[in-house]
């Protein structure tokens, strides 16, 4: 493996890095400065971590094939009952069990 | 100091950081599989230490997606930090700018859940305890991302071992984890619906901006509960 930082790789993870000490950061300067969120924009700023994930795995769902759709439809349900942990082993079991023993 | 201070906050931290150890390793593995090297996977882990951002951001960097994309949709996923730092300010009053400053960097989701649990529990936030139990969380976290990556670059094909599926999952995890979340089933139909729409028309990346426009829109609009105020519900884990 190549040890060398890459500059342009760095500098995209030391801008995301500002990005993410921005958000935690501005929560205090906002509070400090204003009395109250407005309830909509709260409202909208509440939905954004959800909106965003869901968009990560939509495509991967709809677009896969019949192993990643399995083994999401395995995790969806297991995670409804089961932390993190056990939904991701499921999910990765079923994955494993399609490419191997079904060659799906 | 305060000794028994700094064990409560080690002893609390310590759970967390065995629960988010696979998904550091996870992290550096699929950081590596998706074209980082070791180092930048730990220059990543150190600055960003946001579990589920960071995955993102190595899902559309590898992708090659341009990078002011990647850097806001890193910025997208941590904005539910905005909430915490401005729900939290009224425990840490009594530390110092630069002590406020400190604390938030290290403000994960487990480490605003237990400091919000701990203050109304009546007990006051202590410099000590806040920092023991983000230090033996962001050290593991660090280590395991490394040891990830050690261990994703001798992975060969990603597919053998079902690495592929593992970020898809993880991603449904936390969504399904927020599913109490005021309007968590029309936002998320709407991201659906709106991030395959832009894959299949507009094209990668922009689903992601596309699907989440969707989903936020559709919060902003829907009728407002009756009680509404700075509440922040608490948001799964990152």
């Amino acid at each position: 493996m190549n040890f060398a930082l890459d500059p342009a790789t760095a500098w995209l993870i030391i801008a995301a890095a500002a990005a993410t000490y921005l958000t935690r950061v501005g929560g205090y300067v906002l509070i400090t400065r204003m009395s109250s969120i407005p309830p909509r924009l709260e409202a909208a700023l509440n939905a954004v971590p959800a909106a965003v994930l869901t968009t990560l795995c939509a495509p991967a769902f709809f677009n896969g094939g019949l192993d990643i759709k399995l083994a999401m439809l395995v995790a969806l349900v297991v995670s409804l009952k089961y932390p993190g942990l056990i939904m991701l082993a499921a999910g990765w079991a079923t994955a494993m069990l399609c490419r191997h023993a079904f060659g799906l | 100091m305060n000794r028994s201070e700094i064990v409560e906050g080690l002893r609390g931290g310590a759970v967390v950081a065995l629960s988010s150890a696979p998904f550091a390793v996870l992290f550096g593995a699929v950081a590596v599989d998706n074209g980082l090297n070791l180092p930048e996977v730990a220059l990543m882990s150190a600055t960003v230490y946001a579990g589920a951002s960071q995955l993102v951001g190595i899902e559309l960097f590898g992708q090659h997606v341009a990078a002011w994309l990647v850097v806001l949709s890193i910025f997208a996923v941590n904005f539910r930090h905005v909430l915490y730092s401005a729900a939290l300010t009224r425990y840490l009053t009594h530390f110092t700018l630069g002590q406020k400053l400190l604390a938030f960097f290290v403000l994960i989701d487990p480490q605003f859940a237990e400091t919000v649990r701990r203050a109304e529990s009546g007990k006051t936030i202590t410099l000590e305890w806040y920092l023991a139990f983000a230090a033996v969380i962001y050290v593991p976290w660090l280590v395991f991302s490394i040891i990830g990556a050690a261990f994703g670059s001798m992975i060969g094909d990603p597919r053998v071992w079902a690495i592929d599926v593992l970020l898809p999952l993880y991603f449904l995890g936390i969504v399904v984890g927020f599913r109490r979340k005021p309007n968590f089933y029309p936002v998320v139909i709407a991201s659906f619906i709106g991030s395959v729409l832009g894959y299949q028309l507009v094209g990668s990346p922009w689903h992601v901006s596309i699907g989440a426009a969707f989903g936020v829109l559709v919060a902003a609009l829907m009728p407002l509960p009756q009680a509404s105020g700075t509440k922040t519900a608490k948001a799964g884990h990152s």
